[in-house]
Order: structure tokens, then C-alpha cells, then sequence
């Protein structure tokens, strides 16, 4: 047994690490279509200390360490480049603590989206939070970490704007905690009036510290939920579409998609529209004025709501399942895409691209924009299904993905979430003195460059 | 390519224009005035009957001299290119309803029991009252009415897809084809007939198989003691000739069915094809006039016979304490099948 296998096992047990191959193998991949490669050591710490501790190791050591949620960013995130100790979370799933006034939660970093929204519900049903439409068992550090969104992001913006303060082990092992809590034993706010520290690990998929704590804000949580579906053939409509819903300042949720298949999508654009309330009347009284809002579409026939009855509870259903459906259309059940993040009036050339590229790599296209911050931009997913047992398709998507981020660039959009050649693509193309600014923080925070290597390379 | 047998001059001759007198969404001032409105349209000049007419299929049922003036209305506004409900709204019907070769056939021997392309006509028609025929289901767009395009204006959808429909069954070898939806019915029935389409096998009404069926089951009756109303839809009016079969049933089963405004020829849409048409206000409307009325009726249960209309006002009747169910199901609960659960 090596020395560096024998202190791991001294700092979370036997049962927390493993060098196995057939579990370095799960830990070598995700879902996605990026080549694996493997780790050396998985190891599951259940503290903040045992964090601590092997980092502390892999610093003196110079191991890289991976953090990882539940590995399901699909772009390849929590693949360990250059090998080393893959950090899996997932023991650290306690929630710590939920301020109903205050409106706020804190969880352990490995606590699941699905772990959380089970627990509002048990036991305070008037709260919630933006919950992904990612499987319930990725996690809410992770989602922060990459920018992630949710359900009420067109409300309240990506959800790592809605982080209330963190607990981070930093690259040398030492425990920060940023924002509020660094102060006093409240969590609910992660900058104001501070400094904002929170920016140097959001966003930094895993690069400059491993997030151990993460406080997060909740939501009322009203009684009821509806949702209407708009469709239009018309793409270039779509964004004065989304302008004029977005001025209501009423939905909790708006998606655009479009699909070829199953044959009644075909040829349309589907704009979903989330709304709550507490009475009938509140539904009612938001429902006339969506309807009254894109009354001049309907007149002029180019627009026109569906009936939503037989899709309601699939429409209803949080997380969505409906991405699990699409991977599956080609069989094989593989599904990745690119979600630059982008201004909306861009709709109608990503839609564009979107179909392009799938013609010319013949690869089965759908496509969905989640609104952001009640119309300041959107998520723009370019997302293929692929069979995972063809891997000839499985390149033509790789490609297609490439594509489609070099275009989102030439857009002026950002890639979210870029797998590692993304990031150089983003790196190449930003700005000298922001690159400059990157690497400093970079190199001070994680100067062993030991922190996820390979992702946001500036050092290099 | 068949062709709309519509007789103008048995139009022009009419006494009553009831066609547009009757309807519930168009008003007129009289007869000169009605009248004229339908002579613009068979004569295909521009009529507001055209861009007002919310697609209810009633004036097909009022217009008692044989002629059929809502598929003539239907095929002028599509001659004009005009769309009834929004052009994305129109087009989606269309694909969703193409046939792509995946039906479903059961073991189809002299009668098929046709669900159309609505899966919850699959559950309806099970069973003690279905048990010959449960295995013969036939279900897909390849078996579809395509009757839903008139709502569309798109009659040309169903000149090409209804003899393809008719052909399907013909392949199949069946003498008859049992209808679980009252809008195949009246299309292999009323629409057929009106553009000459031949149907070389005997489409038969479910509520007269209903009816025959709980007949013979009449021991295992339990009456059910319940006060109803009941939801027409609009292609019954294709075929009004039926309407009686469902006090029948419900005379056999112990339900009450007390007379209120909105029942038989006057009777009101379920409002979601209004919704698309018309807009919400209207729907609205509608809806809410007709569930209060079902009420001042003093109904406890809103019993239906096309699973689109219950998908429509389920939910709405609901929230005003209606209990929503099919009339087959009612049967079901009457012979102890299901219980009263099911109405929900």
C-alpha cells in the first residue's frame, strides 16, 4: 500500500477512499462526451477537517484533487485531467441550518438539489429554492460553482446570485468562510457590505478551493403553480415575444424550445411560462394578463397559446424529465449540449445555428433558452442526443459542440459551464488585462496549482 | 379528389336560416339579415360569418334541409387562406395527427374497436361491458378521424386523410368498426357522406353498443341514485340523431339528469377549441356560464362523452365540487366495475 493511500485512509477511514479500478473507472468519466481519464485515490470525506486534511496532503504532495458534486455537468468537469485524488462530496449532505425568517439555508457541500427541496417540503412547505432541472442528486455547491440555474431564475438570476455566504478550503488547506459568516453567526448575505469574495470560486469550477459550506437563499413557496405554452413559427418574433413577457414581471420561469421531434413540435418555437400564486384568483388575474400581452401574436395568427392539459404534469414536474426523454430518441441515451449564455435578441441566429449544425453533423438537434434575470440575457442550450454506443456519433457531437461554442464566442456570448478546451477558447478570445487579472488570483489562491488542473489554466 | 356536396340551392330556398339564427356565438338580427351572410358564403364573397364563426359544428345540427354549412364555412375560409386559430396552433394539429406507420391493432377479426388517436379511449374500453371487443383495439393517427381539422379550416387535411382512414379499416377486413369516439362517429358517418366517401364496413355509435350492453347487464345493475349533467360535445352535432341514447343509458343506470339551460341543441362548448379561436374571454365566458348552469341544475356529477372535453373542464369542474366522469365509466360504476372514485 502507498504512503499517500495509507494517509488518506488515516484521515476519512478504509470505507472513504478507494484506489479499486473498478470504482476509478466510474470516477474517470461523465456522462458526456469528453474522453475519460483516470484517477488515482477516490476519497469521500464527511468534514470540513477531513477536507482540510487532504488538501493539506495533496499540497505537500502536489497531487491534483478534483472536487466533485455528483459529476453530472456533462462537459467533463470532475474528469481528473492530470489524475490524482477525485473529491467526492456526497457524505457531506447535512442540512445545517434553514432561517425561515431570514429566509435562507445552509448545506454541507455535497448536499443534494433533491436532498434540500425534500426537506422544505417536509418541514417548511412556504419555502423553496431554484431548483435545477439537473437530476436531484447533483448537488447545490457544484451548481453554484459553475453558475448554474434554476427554476426561478428568470426571478432572481443564475442561482449562484442567490449564494448568502461560503465556507471554502482554500489550496493550503486553510478554512475561509466569505461574506456574512465571516462576521457573525449569520448567513445571509455573501458580499454586501463586503468585499465580494464569493467571485473567486464562483465560477472557478473547482479551481480555487473546495466549497464545504454554502448558504443559499429560499423563496416563498406559494400554493399554486401554472403554467401556459406559447408557440410561435415565427423566430424572429421571439424575442419581442420574451420582451413583452418579461416587462409583466410575473413568471417564475420562461423557456424557449424547439425540436423536430415528436412531429407536433415540429416547425414551432415553445415558449413555457411559469407562474404562481396563492389563490385562484391570483392565477387568474396573472393568466389574463399573459393572454392579454401576446393578444397582438394571436390576432395577427402568428402566435397562439397551446392547450397544456395532457403535458401539464410533465410540464409541472420539478426537476424536468423531459431532457431524459429527448437523450433517449436516438437510443443509447446520451445527451450533451453547449449553453452559452447570451442577450436574447440573438435567438433567432442561434436557432439558426442550432439546426445548421445538426444537419451538417446528422445528429438529432433540441434546443432550449432558460430566461435570466427577467430577460438580461438567457441560457441558450444547443443539446444533441447521441448513442452511446456509437462512436462515430458520438465525435460528430463533439464537433457539433465545438462548433457551436467557437460561434457563441463569435457572438459575443459566453460559454457556460466550457469543458477545458472551451476555457482556452474563452481565454484566447478575453480581454489581456482581464486574462492578466485571472491569473494573478489564480496563482496566489492555488500557487501548486493543485486545484482541479487542467480547468481555467491561466498559468500555463 | 372528393368534393363538398353542398346544395345551394336548397340554401338559397330557406325559410328559417336557422344555420346562423341558432348560433351561440353570432348574432343576427333576423333572418334577411342571416340569410344573406350564408348566401356570401356559398357564394364565396367575403362574409363575417367567415372570420366570426368559433367553430362550435352546432349549425350542422340546425340546419334541418340536409345541407352542411359548417363544412361549407370551414371550406371557404381555407379556399380564402384564412386561419381560424393561430397558424403555429393550425400546423401543429396537423403533424401531430400525421400517420407515420405506428398503430396499434389488436386482434381485428369482423368488428375493430376503434380509440382513435386519443390513448384514454384505451382504458374506456375494457371490461365486462367490452369484453368481445376489448382485444380488436385499434388506436393511432392511421385510425384517427381527422374531423378536428374543420376546427382548423384545414378541409383539404380531411379530403386526403379520410379515405385513407377508411382504407386502413377496409384492409383490416372488418364488418364493423365500434367507435369509442363520438367524432369518429359522426366523420365516417356525416362527413363521409357529405363528400361521397364510400365506407365499405358499418361504423357503429358506442352508445348504442353501450346502450345494447347494459341492457344485457341489467341485473348487475345497481342504480346509481346520482344527479348529472351532461356535457354534448360538438360532434355529436353531426349526428343529433343520437342525442336520445344518452338519456336512455341513464334511465337504465339510476342517474337524474335534471333540464337545464344549456343541454341538447342548445348546449354549450366545452371552450377549449374557443380558447385557440376566439381567446380566453370568450372560453371563459363560456365555461363559467356552463358550469354555473350544471350547478343551478343542482348536478353533482359532470359526465362526458369525448375525452377532449373532459380533458378541458375536468379540472375547472372540479374546482367548482363536480365530480368529472365518462359516461362509460359511469356504466362501469353502475355494474360495480369501478367505483365511485372513479369520477374524479
Amino acid at each position: 500500500m502507498s504512503d499517500i493511500l495509507k494517509s488518506l485512509i488515516e484521515i476519512v477511514g478504509e470505507k472513504g477512499v478507494s484506489n479499486a479500478p473498478e470504482e476509478l473507472w466510474f470516477y474517470s468519466r461523465d456522462p458526456g462526451v469528453l474522453t475519460p481519464h483516470l484517477p488515482d485515490y477516490v476519497v469521500a470525506p464527511k468534514t470540513t477537517e477531513e477536507v482540510q486534511k487532504i488538501v493539506q496532503l495533496a499540497c505537500r504532495e502536489k497531487i491534483p484533487v478534483v472536487p466533485m458534486g455528483n459529476g453530472m455537468s456533462l462537459t467533463g468537469l470532475v474528469i481528473p485531467l492530470k489524475g490524482g485524488i477525485v473529491l467526492d462530496m456526497k457524505r457531506m449532505n447535512k442540512i445545517l441550518e434553514v432561517n425561515a425568517m431570514a429566509r435562507y439555508a445552509v448545506v454541507e457541500g455535497g448536499t443534494s438539489q433533491g436532498v434540500l427541496k425534500a426537506y422544505l417540503q417536509k418541514n417548511h412547505p412556504t419555502l423553496r429554492h431554484s431548483l435545477p432541472d439537473a437530476p436531484p442528486t447533483t448537488t447545490i455547491a457544484a451548481n453554484v460553482a459553475l453558475h448554474g440555474q434554476g427554476r426561478l431564475t428568470n426571478q432572481y438570476g443564475f442561482n449562484s446570485d442567490m449564494v448568502t455566504g461560503l465556507e471554502v478550503v482554500l489550496p493550503t488547506g486553510d478554512v475561509c468562510r466569505i461574506g456574512s459568516p465571516s462576521i457573525g453567526p449569520y448567513w445571509f448575505s455573501k458580499s454586501p457590505t463586503l468585499p465580494d469574495l464569493s467571485g473567486l470560486f464562483l465560477g472557478w469550477l473547482g479551481t480555487t478551493g473546495i466549497i464545504t459550506k454554502v448558504g443559499m437563499k429560499l423563496f416563498p413557496n406559494k400554493k399554486i403553480r401554472e403554467v401556459e405554452l406559447f408557440v410561435t413559427d415565427r423566430v424572429d418574433l421571439v424575442p419581442v415575444i420574451l420582451y413583452k413577457l418579461t416587462h409583466l414581471e410575473m413568471l417564475e420561469d420562461v423557456n424557449v424550445w424547439f425540436q423536430p421531434k415528436p412531429l407536433m413540435f415540429l416547425g414551432n418555437f415553445h415558449i413555457t411560462l411559469y407562474f404562481t400564486g396563492d389563490t385562484e384568483e391570483e392565477i387568474e388575474f396573472k393568466r389574463k394578463m399573459i393572454w392579454d400581452t401576446l393578444q397582438e401574436f394571436m390576432d395577427s395568427k402568428d402566435g397562439g397559446f397551446m392547450s397544456v392539459q395532457y403535458m401539464k404534469e410533465a410540464l409541472l414536474q420539478m426537476p424536468g424529465r423531459n431532457i431524459a426523454d429527448f437523450a433517449d430518441v436516438p437510443k443509447g441515451g446520451g445527451f450533451e449540449y453547449s449553453g452559452p449564455i447570451t442577450i436574447i435578441e440573438h435567438f433567432p441566429q442561434y436557432a439558426a445555428k442550432v439546426v445548421e449544425l445538426a444537419r451538417k453533423y446528422d445528429v438529432l438537434y433540441a434546443s432550449s433558452a432558460r430566461l435570466i434575470s427577467g430577460g438580461h440575457c438567457m441560457m441558450f442550450s444547443i443539446s444533441f442526443a447521441f448513442n452511446r454506443n456509437d462512436p462515430a456519433m458520438m465525435i460528430r457531437v463533439k464537433h457539433a459542440l465545438d462548433e457551436a461554442t467557437a460561434f457563441a464566442l463569435e457572438m459575443g456570448g459566453i460559454p457556460w459551464k466550457p469543458n477545458y478546451m472551451e476555457q482556452k477558447m474563452v481565454m484566447e478570445k478575453m480581454e489581456p488585462n482581464a486574462l492578466k487579472l485571472l491569473q494573478m488570483i489564480k496563482k496566489n489562491l492555488d500557487p501548486c496549482g493543485i486545484m482541479n488542473p487542467g480547468n481555467w489554466e491561466v498559468n500555463s | 379528389m372528393y368534393k363538398l356536396k353542398f346544395k345551394e340551392k336548397v340554401c338559397a330556398t330557406c325559410p328559417s336560416s336557422d344555420c346562423l339564427l341558432k348560433c351561440q356565438y353570432m348574432t343576427f338580427s333576423g333572418h334577411p339579415e342571416a340569410h344573406g351572410e350564408m348566401m356570401k358564403v356559398v357564394k364565396g364573397k367575403d362574409s363575417r360569418v367567415l372570420s366570426e364563426c368559433a367553430t362550435c359544428y352546432a349549425c350542422e345540427e340546425y340546419c334541418t334541409r340536409g345541407n352542411h354549412p359548417f363544412y361549407l364555412i370551414s371550406e371557404k375560409r381555407e379556399e380564402k387562406g384564412m386561419f381560424t386559430a393561430p397558424r403555429p396552433i393550425t400546423n401543429q394539429w396537423i403533424n401531430m395527427t400525421q400517420m407515420q406507420g405506428k398503430y396499434m391493432a389488436g386482434d381485428v377479426k369482423d368488428k375493430a374497436l376503434s380509440c382513435c388517436f386519443i390513448p384514454d379511449l384505451g382504458p374506456l374500453g375494457t371490461g365486462e361491458i367490452f369484453k368481445d371487443v376489448a382485444s380488436a383495439g385499434v388506436f393511432g393517427a392511421e385510425f384517427m378521424c381527422p374531423a378536428v381539422h374543420t376546427h382548423f379550416a384545414r378541409m383539404s387535411v380531411i379530403r386526403e386523410r379520410l379515405p385513407v382512414v377508411i382504407e386502413n379499416y377496409r384492409k383490416l377486413g372488418v364488418k364493423e368498426v365500434i367507435c369509442l369516439h363520438d367524432e369518429c362517429y359522426g366523420t365516417l358517418t356525416s362527413i363521409a357522406e357529405a363528400y361521397g366517401m364510400e365506407v365499405p364496413f358499418k361504423p357503429v355509435y358506442y352508445m348504442d353498443y353501450l346502450y345494447e350492453r347494459m341492457k344485457e347487464l341489467k341485473d348487475k345493475i345497481k342504480p346509481l341514485n346520482i344527479t348529472v349533467a351532461y356535457q354534448r360535445p360538438c360532434s355529436n352535432r353531426l349526428i343529433p340523431d343520437k342525442l336520445p341514447l344518452v338519456k336512455k343509458i341513464f334511465k337504465l343506470i339510476g342517474v337524474k339528469a335534471p333540464k337545464r339551460l344549456y343541454q341538447d341543441e342548445n348546449a354549450l362548448c366545452c371552450g377549449e377549441i374557443l380558447r385557440s379561436v376566439s381567446g380566453y374571454k370568450l372560453a371563459d365566458d363560456v365555461q363559467k356560464r356552463n358550469i354555473d348552469d350544471m350547478l343551478k341544475a343542482g348536478a353533482e356529477y359532470c359526465v362526458f362523452n369525448c375525452p377532449a372535453c373532459q380533458s378541458s373542464l375536468s379540472e375547472k369542474v372540479s374546482k367548482r365540487g363536480l365530480k368529472p366522469v365518462h359516461i362509460i365509466d359511469l356504466c362501469k360504476m353502475a355494474i360495480g366495475e369501478k367505483g365511485r372514485e372513479a369520477a374524479s
